[in-house]
């Protein structure tokens, strides 16, 4: 756990509390539309988002097309588009 | 011809035009290119015409709200419809009665110096035209009655909640309220004095002559009240909700000229702002309202925070809360495009984040050779409900149809859900790749299974081939015998409209004329424009999933109402959300047809990349 920032991480619990539910499954990243063309895993990194390693992680989280096909599968209700989409604002460079 | 309480009203119609000419003008001079050239172009067209009749039909006879519910359209259309007739044949009374000239403002207050000119004319219908202005005065009274009656008791008028005004609102409503009561009371103390007026007038009249209340100076201080009112109301009118009387007749020019909103707010979304009448007619269908009790989302509310400059972010919150059911904006009267101010918002609110950088690795799709083929795009949702495209496989085959299931092992989103979160540049990428692929791949015709992406394909896309929703063109199949069926079944059907096919792209009939070759349809309450959200479209990101269930249970149970032997639906989202929780089956459009396909010459047409 290097490179730590759990602030950000309890601000993205905070914001996506359904995510807590996340028993790690890997459902989302298996049926994933980017994973299909790219390197891309969902799972991998809102994991890792949470444990405070958020490196790289801006530039990967706009491979996401936002379809929603990993809402669907998600066996705990994990709102994981909303999940992206606040990831994405924490990382973004003007958000703060 | 003059009295200083005349005062009053001057300054308050002086101050209206000057507010109003100043804010058309910077709403126009804020229109983008496009619109400007749409103006410049269409400006000398015969289509004002076909506006200036929309503007009486709406502006005046409030024909949509009547369709509505009777009550209510009457009680909107003797205010509006009466007033404006009490100005027009006011005005003519006064031409008449002074053919040398007069002031304008003698017209509205006729009766008190009438009897008191000595240069007035002894026309003959005189008498007429005072009992007219008087029926016409009671029109609008009893239309101010209604108003009244719907503020305490909205049941009878059709609305189970009305729209919480703000102050300014308030009190040039409050004005509004007392400019008739008045007026009567002005000319009843007039008659009492001078016995002029027609029936309504002169019989109050006659009884405060009766209770000796014939005084002067109470004469002279109902019409100082009377003109004070209309000062008031014609001076706060711009600043409130009551200009959208005239800005309404504005918008219905534009969008005849063929004005539209954008993705960037301009001049013409100010008007479509100041269109809105806070009517409320947007907040009883809202599923954010019934059954999730949230009552500040609705189109109305969003529309305020835009015009009030979007204080706190509240406007992005209560954009944000929205599912997108397209219900409002079906059932604003003014025909105001709520999603598109709705995105509008978003759009503004993901400036920051929208990056469509990340999405280089769609280069490498080679487009694929299709030439003459139907391109079949399942659609992202419909990979998980494989039933549902493999059923339009099977039909693609049974009617002997060339296809080329675009989308079926790496799927391109169509771009639909990154927009309406506001990712416009994102969903533009997305677009452009797609675009490319359907034309260089020379498929005569797109097929999709999802109305999200029909959506955008007919609406975002600007594409050379026809555009189907699946149903349609299973009914087309059908109607062209290209499809044969078995015999029909004996399953008891109700259908579900997804708001995406149904509100959002007025596809109503075609799952329904195919639903009825196959099975028994049932008719359901909230059917066609009522149809109920399924409480999962991919609009929102803010609910709970207890708050989505809990949108999904209200239609489930009009669904389940009839006691069906099957749900139908033409959404693979809305099958999915149905299908959770449910024992009776949920079965989307193609599958049931599949299941009853006359399992003759299946030819193999099939191909993908
Ligand atoms: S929404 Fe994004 S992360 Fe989820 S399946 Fe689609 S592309 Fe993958
Ligand atoms: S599918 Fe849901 S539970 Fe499984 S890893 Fe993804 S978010 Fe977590
Ligand atoms: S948005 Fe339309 S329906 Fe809603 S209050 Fe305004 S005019 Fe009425
Ligand atoms: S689109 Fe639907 S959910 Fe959104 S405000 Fe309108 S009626 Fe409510």
């Amino acid at each position: 756990m290097d490179s730590a920032d759990l602030t950000a991480a309890e601000r993205l619990l905070e914001a996506e509390p359904s995510l807590k539910a996340c028993i790690g499954c890997g459902g989302c990243t298996a049926t994933c539309s980017a994973a299909e063309f790219v390197d891309f895993n969902v799972r991998r990194m809102h994991m890792a988002f949470v444990k405070g390693q958020q490196e790289g992680l801006r530039t990967q989280l706009n491979r996401c097309m936002l379809c929603g096909k990993c809402l669907l599968v998600c066996p705990r209700g994990v709102h994981t588009r909303s999940v992206i989409m606040a990831m994405r604002k924490e990382l973004s460079p003007e958000e703060k | 011809m003059f009295s200083v309480f005349v005062i009053p009203f001057c300054i308050g119609v002086v101050a209206l035009l000057v507010v109003s000419v100043m804010k058309y003008r910077r709403w126009i001079s804020q229109f983008d290119k496009r619109q400007q050239m749409l103006v410049r172009k269409g400006i000398l067209s015969w289509k004002f015409v076909g506006a200036a009749w929309e503007a009486f039909r709406e502006g005046l006879l409030h024909w949509r709200i009547t369709k509505r519910h009777l009550l209510l359209g009457y009680m909107h259309r003797s205010l509006a419809f009466g007033w404006f007739l009490l100005i027009v044949v006011g005005a003519v009374q006064a031409v008449l009665a002074y053919p040398n000239g007069h002031p304008p403002y003698v017209a509205i207050f006729f009766n008190y110096f009438e009897p008191r000119s000595e240069n007035i004319a002894h026309f003959a219908e005189a008498r007429f035209y005072a009992n007219l202005m008087d029926g016409l005065l009671l029109y609008v009274l009893s239309g101010l009655l209604l108003a009244m009656l719907k503020k305490v008791w909205s049941r009878p008028m059709g609305m189970r909640r009305t729209t919480r005004h703000n102050l300014t609102d308030r009190i040039a409503k409050a004005a509004l309220w007392c400019i008739f009561p008045l007026r009567l009371m002005a000319e009843a103390h007039t008659s009492a004095i001078y016995g002029n007026g027609g029936f309504l007038v002169s019989g109050l009249g006659r009884v405060i002559d009766w209770v000796r209340l014939d005084q002067p100076i109470l004469e002279y201080q109902w019409w100082v009240c009377y003109s004070l009112a209309l000062g008031t109301f014609f001076t706060l009118m711009p600043f409130t909700r009551y200009m959208h009387i005239f800005t309404e007749v504005f918008l219905i020019y534009f969008r005849q000229l063929g004005l539209r909103e954008t993705t960037d707010r301009t001049g013409y979304t100010n008007f479509e702002l100041s269109a809105c009448s806070r009517c409320g007619l947007c907040i009883d269908g809202c599923p954010i309202n019934n059954p999730l009790g949230i009552t500040n989302t609705q189109g109305v509310y969003l529309l305020q925070a835009v015009r009030n400059k979007d204080l706190f972010g509240r406007a992005e919150r209560l954009a944000d809360q929205c599912l997108v059911c397209h219900q409002c904006s079906n059932d604003c009267p003014v025909g105001i495009d709520l999603e598109a101010i709705r995105r509008q918002v978003r759009i503004n609110s993901r400036k920051k984040t929208d990056d469509n950088s990340g999405y280089d690795y769609l280069k490498a799709v080679r487009p694929f050779n299709a030439l003459g083929r139907v391109a079949y795009f399942g659609g992202c949702m419909s990979h998980l409900t494989p039933s549902i495209t493999e059923a339009m496989e099977r039909i693609f085959q049974a009617s002997g149809t060339p296809y080329w299931y675009m989308d079926k092992e790496r799927s391109i989103c169509c771009g639909r859900p990154l927009l309406q979160q506001g990712f416009e540049s994102q969903a533009r990428e997305l677009r452009r790749k797609n675009t490319q692929l359907i034309k260089e791949s020379g498929a005569t015709m797109l097929v999709t299974s999802c109305p999200i992406c029909y959506q955008s394909f007919t609406k975002e896309y600007n594409l050379p081939v026809r555009v189907m929703h699946h149903t349609e063109f299973i009914e087309q199949l059908l109607r062209s015998g290209q499809l044969k069926l078995k015999e029909k079944s004996a399953l008891r059907v109700t259908y579900h409209d997804p708001c995406e096919l149904g509100r959002g792209s007025g596809i109503y009939d075609p799952p329904r004329q195919v639903l009825e070759q196959v099975v028994h349809l049932l008719p359901t309450q909230h059917e066609r424009e009522r149809s109920l959200c399924c409480g999962f479209n991919l609009g929102n990101t803010v609910l709970s999933t207890e708050q989505q269930t809990e949108v999904r249970e209200r239609a489930r149970q009009n669904l389940l109402e009839p006691h069906p032997d099957m749900i139908a639906t033409a959404c693979p989202m809305c099958k999915k959300a149905f299908a959770r929780g449910t024992d009776t089956k949920v079965h989307d459009v193609a599958e049931i047809v599949a299941e009853g396909l006359l399992e003759t010459a299946m030819q193999p047409t099939h191909s993908t990349r």
